[in-house]
């Protein structure tokens, strides 16, 4: 079936088997692979999307539940305000490591920045939970998070 | 003066287009320049100046491109920025790793400790070549003549590095280069220095193996049994034929598994899903991992198989009747998965020359190198490979039998090679793959005196070899010992009296694999939780303790001594606020020495929260002193993690884990702050991306005795009725 839904501010029509995960039509129709395919069951959120502006796993987003969505990835963050300061954070902290789940990590952090412009230390595990990274750079995350903070109040 | 010669000196430069500086290693050690090493250069430098460091270590995340990047652009006189990288192709001569062997591989923490030396020299050897070639141009002595920032610069002249390219590409090698004093040092051991790889990591546009696309590439996933060593008889794969994408699918050769070719990856789960595969299970694994751990406790309670040390077992068995009280403990290891976060992958094409090209991030390219080139039967310069980024492996991207990349291969071989395979691995694939870090059992008994001083340590060990039966077996077993199996335990730095170490092999029901610290993931916790068991019996503080035990001016004593009291003065050992409590423990491995200070609050019965981990490590000179404190901060999350609440169960031989709900990673809320210490240090650089794993879990276990007066010995923890906020 046809599919048309906003991509990064672009209207695109995409053709997916009804029940294919957004996920799979992003990365492997679309090519772009910022997004990860991590666990495919939504528990490690390596492949977070924001849609229509709030953060999903889009490998249990189903194509045909996002006729006329706005889809956004980590490829767009850097124009975003959030998005960018998250990542200017990310590189002045070196939050990576094997960097796999930073993609996810990055738009779940933005989602929290937008709901909550100064998370505390527990705001934000509360909020990244889902988020798992097996290089266990969580304090970096942690740490991440609040100098974005800094950076958008400043 | 400078201006003119510069720009004369640039055209020139510019007019022979096409000559780089290169400078290499050859496989005798020597260093070699342009001609001799064109095609293995450990650093390039193209004509227009631009500096390539050729990175022969792959990049999981533990920081070599940054690492080996840094020692070439500071001898060569650059900043990080002025300097790109690549990675090496495979060839196991030019970059073998000198402390595995003939071979070409990452792994035991070694990528630093193997290239400091090789890259200094490389990175200096491109210097002076540039300098000698300035000097002659300029007419000057070399000598008055040196490089910043990318300039070369003395004797009233200074002009970019770009503008000698040519010339020194015509000139050879110094044989000993002058290496920099560490007093010059502007790079190695410099804090800010950043990741090279942080901004494409964070963009999206970083490109791990999972990410290719070739064009016209087919996908596999390959349906395999529930029972390892379960083949295929045959397979119905009309369902299959009704989805979208579907191509064919294919028995592999080895009768192993089905391989299932999509257009795209959700075809191929799909159609996967949708295959009837018959497996005769004739031969398939049965057991169960409590048959497992039934054989291995039994095999504590025997006369084990080797006396690991040779020391006398009847005199440590005297020592204990005699003592006045006896501590002991007998503990579990379960099976654990790897779990990377990338799911293993792979793409193999075929080349115009009829040669072979894997996409890979490969831990041990020369494995999957032989293997491919015996199963397309090439030699092996006809087989390349193309290093791509990991996310992650903790050692599950080298298995002995180069596992997937064969896979891969034998996908691909059943094929009309027309176009390229690109194999992924699922979650449930990875978690049920069969290579797990092996069950292990120990069990210990510690005479203490009347003074509470060590008089005696029997020590037992059985547990599931991992380099037996490998081809690394020749190297890592000694008289029936796997090295593997006992380090960290019957090589401690701690000086005990009446020791004795025996180890028992028990069978194997799935494949053992080297699991991020290999052996110290389980004689760490059992030394370390142990020593802190003896200290509460002795009635001395758990610090003052150990420290009776590494007394005297061996360099390893000394060494964990210092970690040891580092870690306990940064945490405030002894202080730790109302409501907290404090473990720690130390421990030795792949040459570093890390001492960690878990703090808690709670308690075994309302729940335990992990506050704060205070972590002193002595790996050596520190190149990247950050990228160390990340190695520490990510490898005591592992050690706590899957010590936590994880482990791998077999049920008649079938793994019941499928995916992270019921293996489930440690995540944000599990785990305060970590803060890291880094012992100054001028000795050789050591490893960091396992050393930070070892002590961490028993450090847990350790602060969680100490506020509940449990002990716990069959891991994980939460088995033991222990919850974590
Ligand atoms: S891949 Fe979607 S949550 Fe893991
Ligand atoms: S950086 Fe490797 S999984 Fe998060």
């Amino acid at each position: 079936m046809a599919i048309s839904l906003k991509l990064n501010g672009k209207d695109q029509t995409v053709e997916a088997e009804p029940g294919t995960p957004l996920l799979w039509v992003i990365r492997d129709e679309l090519k772009m692979t910022g997004t990860k395919f991590g666990c495919g069951v939504a528990s490690c959120g390596a492949c977070t999307v924001h849609l229509n502006g709030q953060p999903v796993r889009s490998c249990q987003t189903y194509i045909e539940d996002v006729e006329g969505a706005e889809i956004t990835t980590i490829e767009a963050m850097e124009d975003t305000k959030i998005g960018g300061a998250v990542q200017q954070a990310w590189v002045e902290l070196d939050v990576v490591q094997c960097g796999y789940c930073q993609s996810g990590q990055i738009m779940s952090a933005v989602g929290l920045l937008s709901e909550n412009p100064k998370p505390t230390a527990q705001e934000i595990d509360d909020y990244m939970w889902g988020n798992a990274c097996r290089c266990a750079t969580y304090q970096r995350i942690r740490a991440g998070i609040q100098r974005a903070a800094d950076i958008l109040e400043a | 003066m400078t201006l003119d010669t510069s720009r004369r000196a640039f055209l020139a430069g510019a007019a022979a287009v096409g000559t780089a500086l290169v400078v290499g290693i050859r496989p005798d050690g020597a260093l070699a320049a342009n001609a001799d090493t064109m095609l293995n250069p450990f650093v390039r430098i193209t004509p227009d100046g631009q500096v390539t460091a050729i990175v022969k270590h792959f990049e999981m995340g533990q920081g070599p491109v940054t690492g080996l990047t840094t020692l070439i652009a500071e001898e060569l006189g650059l900043t990080m920025d002025q300097i790109d990288y690549d990675f090496a192709p495979s060839n196991p001569e030019v970059y073998a790793n000198m402390l595995l062997g003939p071979i070409q591989g990452t792994g035991g923490s070694t990528a630093m400790a193997n290239a400091y030396a090789q890259y200094r020299q490389a990175g200096a050897a491109a210097r002076e070549m540039l300098i000698a070639a300035a000097a002659e141009t300029w007419g000057v002595d070399a000598g008055t003549l040196k490089i910043e920032d990318g300039m070369v610069t003395g004797a009233g002249n200074s002009a970019p590095l770009a503008a000698f390219v040519a010339k020194a590409a015509t000139l050879d090698a110094p044989a000993v280069p002058r290496l920099k004093d560490p007093s010059e040092f502007r790079l190695i051991g410099n804090a800010d220095v950043r990741r090279l790889d942080s901004a494409a990591k964070g963009n999206g546009t970083a490109m791990y193996g999972m990410d290719l696309h070739l064009p016209d590439q087919m996908v596999t996933m390959i349906a395999r049994p529930e029972q390892q060593r379960a083949t295929v008889v045959s397979f119905d794969d009309s369902a299959a034929r009704e989805i979208k994408g579907f191509i064919s699918a294919a028995t592999l050769p080895n009768h192993t598994g089905v391989a299932v070719f999509a257009e795209h990856t959700w075809a191929a789960m799909r159609a996967r899903d949708a295959l009837d595969v018959t497996w005769d299970t004739s031969s398939a694994e049965t057991r169960s991992s409590d048959e497992i751990e039934a054989e291995i406790r039994a095999a504590l309670e025997a006369e084990p198989a080797y006396n690991v040390n040779k020391t006398d077992a009847a005199a440590t068995q005297a020592a204990l009747d005699g003592a006045a009280q006896v501590v002991e403990e007998t503990f579990y290891f379960p099976l654990l998965a790897h779990a990377p976060m990338e799911p293993l992958n792979c793409t193999i094409e075929a080349t115009a020359d009829g040669g072979i090209l894997m996409h890979d991030a490969a831990q041990i390219p020369t494995l999957p190198h032989s293997a491919m080139a015996q199963i397309f039967d090439l030699p092996m310069e006809k087989i390349q490979i193309k290093t791509m980024l990991a996310g992650g492996s903790f050692g599950r991207r080298a298995t002995p039998e180069a596992d997937y990349q064969v896979e891969a291969a034998l996908a691909f071989a059943t094929t009309d090679r027309t176009r390229p395979v690109k194999l992924v691995w699922s979650r449930e694939d990875d978690l049920r793959s069969g290579y797990f870090r092996p069950a292990f059992g120990h069990k210990v008994r510690v005479g203490l005196d009347e003074a509470g001083n060590i008089v005696g340590w029997d020590h037992r060990i059985a547990g599931q070899s991992i380099m037996k039966g490998t081809p690394f077996e020749q190297f890592l077993v000694h008289d029936g010992v796997d090295h593997s199996s006992v380090e960290g335990a019957s090589d401690t730095p701690y000086q005990i009296p009446g020791a004795h170490f025996g180890l028992t092999d028990t069978e194997k029901a799935t494949s053992t694999l080297w699991w991020r610290s290999v052996g110290h993931t389980h004689t760490a916790y059992v030394m370390e939780t142990m020593m802190d068991k003896a200290a509460k019996a002795a009635g001395v503080d758990p610090v003052d303790y150990r420290l009776q035990y590494l007394t005297g001016d061996g360099v390893d004593q000394q060494r964990k001594a210092g970690v040891l009291r580092l870690a306990a003065e940064k945490a405030g050992w002894g202080n730790a606020p109302a409501g907290h409590t404090q473990g720690i423990a130390v421990h030795k491995s792949f040459a570093s020495y890390v001492a960690e200070v878990v703090e808690i609050s709670g308690n075994a019965e309302d729940g335990v929260k992990i506050e704060k981990v205070t972590c002193a490590v002595d790996c050596g000179l520190a190149v990247n002193p950050d990228v160390i404190k990340a190695q520490m901060e990510g490898g005591i999350g592992y050690g706590i993690g899957h010590n936590m609440r994880d482990k791998i169960t077999l049920t008649g031989g079938v793994v019941d884990q499928f995916n992270f709900p019921d293996y489930e990673p440690l995540r944000i809320s599990d785990i305060g702050a970590i803060d890291v210490h880094i012992v100054p240090s001028a000795e050789p650089p050591t490893g960091v991306g396992e050393p930070g794993t070892p002590p961490a879990a028993a450090a847990l276990a350790n602060a969680i005795a100490a506020a509940s007066d449990v002990r716990i010995g069959a891991l994980p923890l939460a088995d033991n009725g222990i919850s974590f906020a």
